[in-house]
């Protein structure tokens, strides 16, 4: 195995390209797990912690761009972020430990491709985009787009993500995301779920879209779940009719952690409380 | 296969060394230069016995490789206590009797000054959610979050009570 410490874009997707068994390596949280289990064998291994802009967060005026290789425990100490998008600031601290915190990233847990990755379903629910580096430049495409299934990405040969971009916030608009696992801390979803929404002055929600995480083969936006809250106040009875509908789109497996029956209808409790909070905090963001 | 050469900062002193590609910095650390105070559970990330601190932030020293910690400052339970001093948290940790068998003290020691440089005054609920990953099988934690406690009172009476 190498060992590449990149110093550019353009040396991390021309190493990517030109090997079919590299892999990036941002927080390692994944990536030297598989290796220690060896259940991959890199050629190589190429650090991005060195390229420019890429451990940073910064503030644009399309909204935040937080850099491929910032770590959970650096998303939480930024204020500007964590007051305007709660949601996925928590989403993406609830992953692992204080240790795993310390290195691990929103575009590794995205890219990493687990169904239950924490911090995807609130990604989606928030409309965050992606900036991905490759051979022929940049381009960008919605979080959504990423994840294929287990372990699978959209992402060609030669690509990789440098960047996760989140939209400025708008007024009275809020954010949130819940997870049910059996203990505290320290465990993978059983059903997770994202919200985002805004309201007019009234609180009558004009924009909506809830996610959901670790009940398909990748965490997805739930269609028509905005819809049903569009141009409601969140009465019960929509929250009910969201709960019905997102426990609907779910299709889990059975397995250790949570079966097919629980993780349905836990998912759809989930989306509703995550809605509720969503809209708690829209109503309080004015 | 050649070999990485590695600069680094441990514990405040230059330390140089040469490792393999996909060499841990925790085996860096034990087996070149003979800090065998971190310790291997389970390789993981999941037990928390090779905490160390990485440019001033507490990660598991098996989930990174060596070869990254080129131009970094590293912090291990070695450096913890200083000129032959025990630091309050280890004097702490006797007293109270907050380990057994030992094997997950050195990760809960650095694991536990990291956190009372952020928080001289945590509350239990925060010492347990910041110890999350340190896993101990002995003592049942509770003596472990009484010593911490016990440490940082003690550490808040150095800093102001002079």
């Amino acid at each position: 195995m190498q060992f590449l410490r990149a110093e550019s874009v353009s040396d991390v997707a021309r190493c990517l390209a030109e090997s079919p068994n590299a892999y990036v390596l941002a927080g390692g949280t994944d990536l030297l797990v598989q290796m220690g289990t060896r259940r991959i064998a890199p050629e190589m291994v190429i650090d991005i912690k060195h390229l420019p802009g890429i451990g940073e967060i910064t503030q644009t005026e399309n909204g935040f761009r937080i850099g491929a290789a910032v770590p959970g425990a650096k998303l939480g100490e930024d204020g500007a972020l964590t007051s305007e998008w709660p949601g996925v600031t928590e989403a993406a601290q609830l992953i692992g430990s204080t240790q795993i915190q310390g290195r691990a990233t929103m575009a590794g847990n995205l890219c990493n491709a687990s169904p239950a990755a924490d911090c995807v379903p609130a990604l989606i629910a928030a409309g965050a985009e992606v900036e991905i580096a490759g051979p022929d430049g940049t381009r960008m495409a919605a979080v959504a787009d990423i994840p294929t299934g287990p372990g699978k990405t959209t992402l060609a040969e030669g690509e990789f993500v440098t960047a996760i971009l989140l939209p400025k916030r708008q007024p009275a608009s809020g954010d949130a995301y819940l997870r049910f696992i059996p203990r505290t801390e320290m465990d993978i979803a059983v059903a997770s779920a994202g919200a985002w929404l805004q309201t007019d002055a009234d609180g009558t929600v004009t924009a909506a879209r809830v996610a959901l995480g670790a009940v398909a083969p990748t965490a997805y936006l739930v269609d028509g779940a905005g819809d049903l809250l569009v141009g409601t106040t969140l009465d019960d009875d929509t929250l009910k009719k969201l709960e019905a509908h997102c426990a609907a789109s779910a299709s889990p497996i059975d397995d250790k952690r949570g079966t097919v029956a629980f993780r349905i209808e836990v998912a759809g409790v989930l989306a509703r409380r995550a809605a509720k909070i969503a809209y708690e905090r829209a109503r309080e963001a004015k | 296969m050649s070999g990485i050469v590695v600069s680094t900062t441990v514990n405040g002193d230059p330390q140089d060394f040469v490792c393999a590609p996909g060499e841990t910095l925790l085996h860096a650390l034990r087996d070149r230069l003979g800090l065998t105070g971190s310790k291997e559970g389970c390789g993981t990330g999941d037990c928390g016995a090779c905490s160390v601190t990485l440019n001033g932030r507490l990660v598991c020293s098996c989930l990174v490789l060596a070869a990254e910690a080129d131009g970094a400052e590293i912090g291990t339970i070695e450096g913890v206590a200083e000129a032959g001093k025990l630091h309050p948290l280890q004097e702490a940790f006797i007293e109270h009797a907050a380990l057994q068998c030992g094997i997950c003290t050195p990760g809960i020691l650095v694991a536990a000054k990291s956190l009372l440089e952020r928080n001289p005054d945590p509350t239990d609920e925060e010492v347990r959610y910041w110890l999350a990953g340190n896993l101990c099988r002995c003592t049942g934690y509770d003596k472990i979050i009484r010593a911490v406690q016990a440490a940082a009172a003690q550490m808040r009476e150095e800093t102001h009570g002079v």
